[in-house]
């Protein structure tokens, strides 16, 4: 395995920086929101964290076409390393919407049309592991994952689209909600920069990983050849 | 909590958030972590076999 590229070591710190500030301005840059108070603050990581999420399955579905034009598996390995990395984000985004919800909804959960398509996304992305776990041709596994990322996507624009085409009480944030939403606010310039900030931050934070997933997934590419090697 | 006057003292829900936000992302960077290692150990181990399975010339 070859040893951690100068690169990476630079945007591992880049990334860690990045972190601390985007963290530093949601807890002491962004004012408090006068109705909500101090709950309004999980906003900032439960959106960045979504758009994580849909990006990298993006990424993924990118991948899987990739790979079908190619057969080269470097493909299936960033496209595994995205659902991963996607799956943990998005999982967040879900949890601490839930816990956004609860104060401001007097619920922890109702069947919205963006929470249902949000949880649809989160479970389809996780059967994707599963059934790839269940394929040992590495070929195979990695023609079905390119197909199922490519078929899977259609869940995240239509997550995204949810909240803008549905009647919904989910906030949108991006765009003009609907009046019935509940949870909604107006953001000061300070809000704002913090937000847009968290989600630049996040968006390195998602390539930092997905470049050492990748490199875990190679590493494991290798283990497996050397294991078929020797049964043989 | 729309209709209530002032600000909300919702910091137990922040505190919730952020708390499964660290916990969540600490337990991926173990796994990250914990995966990495185990898989270079059987990559040493699987090479140290095919180097002594080799036929000497």
């Amino acid at each position: 395995m070859e040893a951690k590229p100068r690169l990476l070591k630079i945007l591992d710190g880049v990334t860690l920086t990045l972190f601390l500030v985007s963290l530093w301005s949601v807890f002491f840059y962004a004012p408090l929101e006068k109705v909500m108070g101090m709950v309004q603050k999980v906003f900032y990581y439960h959106v960045a964290t979504a758009w994580v999420g849909m990006l990298g399955f993006g990424v993924a579905m990118v991948a899987g076409v990739a790979y079908l034009r190619t057969s080269n598996r470097k493909w299936d390995i960033v496209g595994l390393a995205a659902v991963e990395i996607s799956l943990v984000f998005f999982f967040i985004a879900i949890i601490t919407g839930s816990i956004w919800a609860r104060p401001i909804w007097n619920a922890w959960w109702t069947w919205d049309p963006r929470l249902t398509t949000a949880t649809i996304v989160e479970l389809v992305y996780a059967a994707y592991l599963l059934l790839r776990q269940g394929i040992e041709d590495p070929d195979r596994r990695a023609r079905f994952g390119a197909v199922y990322a490519i078929l899977g996507f259609i869940s995240v624009p239509l997550t995204f689209m949810s909240i803008r085409i549905f009647r919904t009480i989910h906030p949108v944030v991006i765009g003009n909600s609907d009046p019935t939403a509940s949870g909604n606010f107006d953001m000061t310039a300070k809000m704002l920069q913090t937000f847009l900030f968290g989600l630049f931050a996040f968006s390195v934070i998602f390539v930092t990983l997905l470049w050492h997933r990748i490199r875990l997934g190679k590493l494991a590419d290798q283990v497996e050849q050397l294991r078929l090697r020797a049964l043989e | 909590m729309l209709f209530a006057e002032g600000t909300a003292n919702t910091i137990n829900y922040f505190i919730a958030g952020y708390a499964v936000f660290f916990t969540v992302m600490a337990l991926y960077l173990a796994s990250l972590y914990i995966r990495y290692r185990n898989l270079k150990r059987d990559l040493e181990v699987l090479q140290e076999m095919e180097q002594s399975n080799e036929p000497e010339s």
